[in-house]
């Protein structure tokens, strides 16, 4: 008989392995609240520059680890996330105090407290460090939980520029990870009360549970971006503009282009275009390949997330040309039966004509009546009227103009604010409708003075209710009083001093 | 009506009735008059509710035993699981739970070779007591005035009279008292050369925490050597990360020969204490392995609670708690002692173990009641008055510690108002 061994004996729970850590996190969180603007851009600084310095090492193993995307493409999205989006809101005062004369009105920051930052597998460690720096420009103490499928890599970058931050001064716990995430320890991290906001990138049903959570939630919903080529654009660099776009990181980010509307008049040309940029134009036949390889068993086939062309092109068993940079699939009409007018996180587009502006609307309002709403969407035009009919018309909160749509809307190379959490507002089931900045971390204390102008405003020049500790790291000096107890005779003296004043000021004797 | 289930009081006023006639009316009637009618319900992390309703934040913690909080639910999941397969046990045989917490625990104290389990405190000392015994085959102890190890046998003989007396178990004749922080007169006691053994708790609990001197147990430790004394360091309640490191003699810098650690190590929830031997203090159990016996030392659901506890505060996460805990109530209480200082003379301060000295004579019993009043229980110490135990768990988060302080400063009116009521420290005296 097999020796028996206790296997029905089970001893943790996600409270067991995470409480501690949440605790922790609140400690930082009270004393990181109270530093000054100086030493909060110190640690913010160091941290950017120590995770820039291993942005190439950590492209090479999100890729490795999941497989997903392109290394270069990825080595530029953690440099563009750390230093990046640190040079871009270094001037920025997210602390105060910030004083309005006219206004009559002083705001002091207040950090949302403990962030729970969900980061996903496709942008995985650019994620872990553009939330980080949000959280660190802001004061906040943030835990990460990244998905399953980056943990490694995630756990990794989390602990060096945790120890890159306490170094540079920050509160013990500043930046923790969780790391073994789950379904139930992630359901329960974002309902625990010591997490006082969820930031949550990754699938729809991610951020609806962030949503049912009952803790205040930015949830960032998925793309599927339109892109519409009218008659007037520049047709050459539209589609040179289009391929770098799809191309970048093989589509991994959720801004990227899913259909080109072409109108009618430019399509032939738009479509040469396109194969002249790198663009291979599938036959009817390679087509449905490609459908039954990319949509299996009512779902996205994982297995094509951020793959190169080729590689998807040979898995659906037809050869591309070896310069082929994205699939272009012709599809006859913009239903969402039709598989291709789907979110593709991989570099596979679909190309559809359209009559003009008005059915291109309607096109894209098709494309994310059931997801991909509030997010991104692209257009190449000379017209302001039809950009601005365009960006009114369709459901999207941001639309890039002549711009590659992955980058752009991302806010790379353009002045939306570098973000890895595009917020897809109410159209996208999401309180965030911006691109996630430091601003969205906190909120602002106002002192507010009468608008009578009989009332002066105070003077408030050179006053700070912050203050750094000189040490962070508590030190564990026993602190006696009675160290001195050499001199208990005195103490007591002194005592029956305090004791008799106290008397008498009690009118005793 | 309060039912709980297998029996039911129609009011406290019932239960406190009962509880003078047929469990202990000194002590019933002694919180009864202090004007502390607590009767614990509920509890639940760091909170006790009394049976009306009363919230309180649990500062007393008993010394440790709620180190983790009240039905910590780590611990209980702990204890619920393994009632699924074990039972107290067999003292008689080896066991696995005992043997893997035996384990864990020779792991985590360095210098030490065995675990010797038992249900209480003041056993594991009279084991630890024993122990030194048969190793120096010299029979007597020396302890310090005002120390406190219990009440069981040898245990009790070592602490103040007023427990032994009464029941004609002092034994002057082998139990030495001293004053602490006197190296003097420890040398003193020890030159005869028939001491069997040194017993200090690492920071005397119950005399209000006063700290060592610089040096103090490191010199004792070293006068143990020279006069043939073994140094047996009570951690009842300094140990479990209490003073920031696993063991209070590891903030020392002091190796014991033996030491005893209970309370906290029970979780809170299964009776449990442990004497720590080394290969030459445990010899007798080669000799006699039944040399001393407890049905329910070492209980095999109890030894899955310690091990819990034991990996609960290997995590870092519960270090740098207690290093943000130990910071925060030293600012705080520097703080209070700046601004009322009149009531707050000092603090006694070692990681979370934490004494308050008040300028009344009697002062802590004061603060206790004041701090009962407003939603806080801190127990006083019964060998000095003048001090206030003051022992937050070390899983405390940032906002109980909060209000605990918070809630402190709003009792300190109240606290000024018990100490000018009552008699000076002058007429008392
Ligand atoms: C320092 C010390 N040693 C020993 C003991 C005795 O432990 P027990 O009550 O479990 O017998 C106590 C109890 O208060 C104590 O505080």
């Amino acid at each position: 008989m097999a020796p028996e061994t206790p296997e029905t004996l089970n001893f943790s729970s996600y409270r067991d392995t995470y409480g501690a850590m949440l605790d922790r996190a609140g400690w930082a969180a009270t004393t990181f609240s109270r530093y000054d603007r100086a030493t909060t851009l110190k640690i913010a600084g160091a941290v950017a520059r120590a995770a820039y310095g291993k942005a190439a090492h950590y492209a090479e193993w999100a890729v490795r680890e999941t497989s997903f995307g392109v290394v270069e493409d990825k080595r530029l999205k953690n440099e563009l996330c750390s230093l990046g989006v640190f040079e871009t809101y270094r001037d920025t005062d997210y602390i105060g105090p910030v004083i309005d004369q006219s206004r009559k009105t002083v705001r002091i920051a207040r950090p949302a407290g403990v962030i729970l930052a969900l980061t996903p597998s496709t942008n995985p460690v650019a994620t872990v460090f553009f939330k980080t720096i949000l959280a660190l420009l802001t004061r906040n103490a943030i835990v990460i939980c990244p998905h399953p499928a980056a943990k490694a890599c995630c756990a990794d970058a989390a602990d060096l520029i945790a120890a890159e931050a306490v170094r540079a001064g920050a509160p013990d716990g500043v930046i923790q990870v969780v790391r073994e995430p789950s379904i139930p320890a992630l359901e329960g991290l974002m309902s625990d009360e010591r997490i006082d906001l969820v930031v949550a990138t990754g699938g729809p049903a991610v951020v609806r549970a962030a949503y049912r959570s009952g803790t205040p939630s930015f949830g960032v919903g998925p793309g599927n971006g339109p892109v519409y080529v009218d008659s007037s654009a520049d047709l050459a660099a539209a589609a040179t503009r289009i391929v770098e776009s799809k191309s970048f990181d093989n589509s991994i980010l959720c801004t990227n282009e899913s259909v080109v509307l072409a109108e009618e008049a430019i399509a032939d040309r738009l479509l040469r275009a396109l194969q002249t940029s790198g663009a291979h134009v599938c036959s009817p036949g390679e087509r449905e390949k490609l459908r039954a390889f990319l949509w299996r068993d009512g779902g996205f086939n994982i297995g094509a997330i951020g793959k190169d062309a080729s590689v998807i092109a040979r898995a659906c068993g037809f050869d591309v040309p070896g310069n082929t940079r994205i699939l272009l699939v012709p599809i006859d009409r913009v239903l969402p039966e039709e598989h291709f007018t789907r979110e593709k996180l991989c570099p596979v587009l679909g190309f559809a004509v359209v009559t003009g502006t008005d059915e291109a609307i309607r096109a894209a309002r098709m494309m994310n009546r059931k997801s991909g709403g509030g997010h991104s969407a692209a257009i190449h035009s000379q017209n302001e009227m039809t950009i601005m009919t365009y960006a009114a018309g369709v459901p999207a909160l941001r639309i890039v103009v002549n711009a590659p749509c992955s980058q752009g809307a991302a806010g790379f190379g353009s002045n939306l604010g570098p973000t890895m959490t595009i917020g897809t507002g109410f159209m996208g089931g999401s309180a965030l409708g911006e691109n996630l900045t430091p601003a969205s971390l906190i909120n602002w204390s106002s002192i507010a003075y009468p608008t009578d102008p009989r009332m002066p405003f105070g003077n408030f020049e050179g006053l700070t209710p912050w203050k750094t500790p000189n040490s962070t790291i508590p030190d564990e000096q026993p602190s006696s009083v009675s160290a001195f107890d050499e001199m208990a005779d005195l103490r007591e003296k002194i005592r029956a001093l305090v004791r008799d004043e106290l008397n008498s000021a009690l009118g005793r004797t | 009506m309060f039912d709980y289930g297998m029996f039911q009081f129609s009011s406290k006023e019932e239960v406190i009735e009962k509880s003078i006639a047929c469990w202990n009316p000194g002590k019933t009637k002694f919180w009864r008059d202090a004007g502390i009618d607590l009767v614990i319900d509920r509890r639940e992390g760091y909170l006790i509710y009394d049976m009306n309703g009363k919230r309180l934040i649990d500062l007393h913690i008993n010394g440790g035993t709620f180190n983790f909080g009240h039905r910590n639910t780590e611990l209980v999941g702990a204890l619920k699981t393994a009632l699924d397969r074990f039972d107290i046990g067999n003292h008689w045989f080896p066991s696995v739970a005992r043997t893997a917490l035996a384990e864990a625990l020779v792991k985590v104290c360095p210098g030490f070779d065995y675990a010797f389990f038992a249900p209480g405190g003041a056993e594991a000392i009279d084991v630890a007591i024993k122990s030194a015994r048969y190793t120096t085959q010299r029979r007597k102890v020396i302890s310090i005035i005002k120390g406190y190890h219990g009440h069981s046998g040898l245990s009790v003989a070592t602490g103040d009279s007023r427990f032994s007396k009464i029941f004609l178990s002092d034994r002057p004749d082998e139990f030495t008292q001293v004053p602490f922080n006197d190296l003097g007169a420890m040398e003193r006691a020890l030159s005869a050369q028939d001491i069997a053994a040194v017993i200090l708790e690492t920071i005397p609990a119950t005399y209000g925490f006063p700290m060592p001197h610089e040096g103090y147990n490191r010199s004792v430790k070293a006068l143990c050597e020279k006069y043939g004394a073994l140094y047996i360091a009570d951690e009842v309640q300094t140990g479990l990360l209490r003073t920031g490191e696993m063991w209070g003699w590891q903030s020392y810098g002091v190796q014991p020969d033996i030491f005893v650690s209970a309370k906290g190590i029970s979780g809170g929830i299964y009776p449990f204490a442990v004497t720590m031997l080394t290969k030459k203090t445990g010899a007798w159990m080669e000799e006699d392995g039944a040399a001393h016996i407890s049905t329910s030392g070492g209980a095999e659901p109890g030894c899955f609670v310690a091990l819990k506890v034991l990996e609960i505060l290997q995590r870092p996460e519960v270090r740098a708690n207690v290093q943000y805990l130990t910071r925060y109530f030293s600012d705080a209480f520097h703080d209070i002692i700046r601004s009322d200082g009149d009531v707050v003379v000092g603090l006694r301060q070692k990681g979370v173990v934490i004494g308050v000295e008040f300028a009344h004579h009697e002062g802590g019993v004061h603060a206790s009641r004041a701090l009962y009043e407003n939603g806080v229980w801190a127990i006083f110490s019964s060998l000095d008055k003048r001090v206030l135990q003051f022992k937050p768990g070390v899983l405390m988060s940032s906002a109980l510690a909060e209000e605990v302080v918070d809630r402190f400063r709003v009792a300190i009116p109240r606290m000024r108002e018990l100490i000018a009521r009552a008699p000076s420290a002058r007429s008392a005296a």
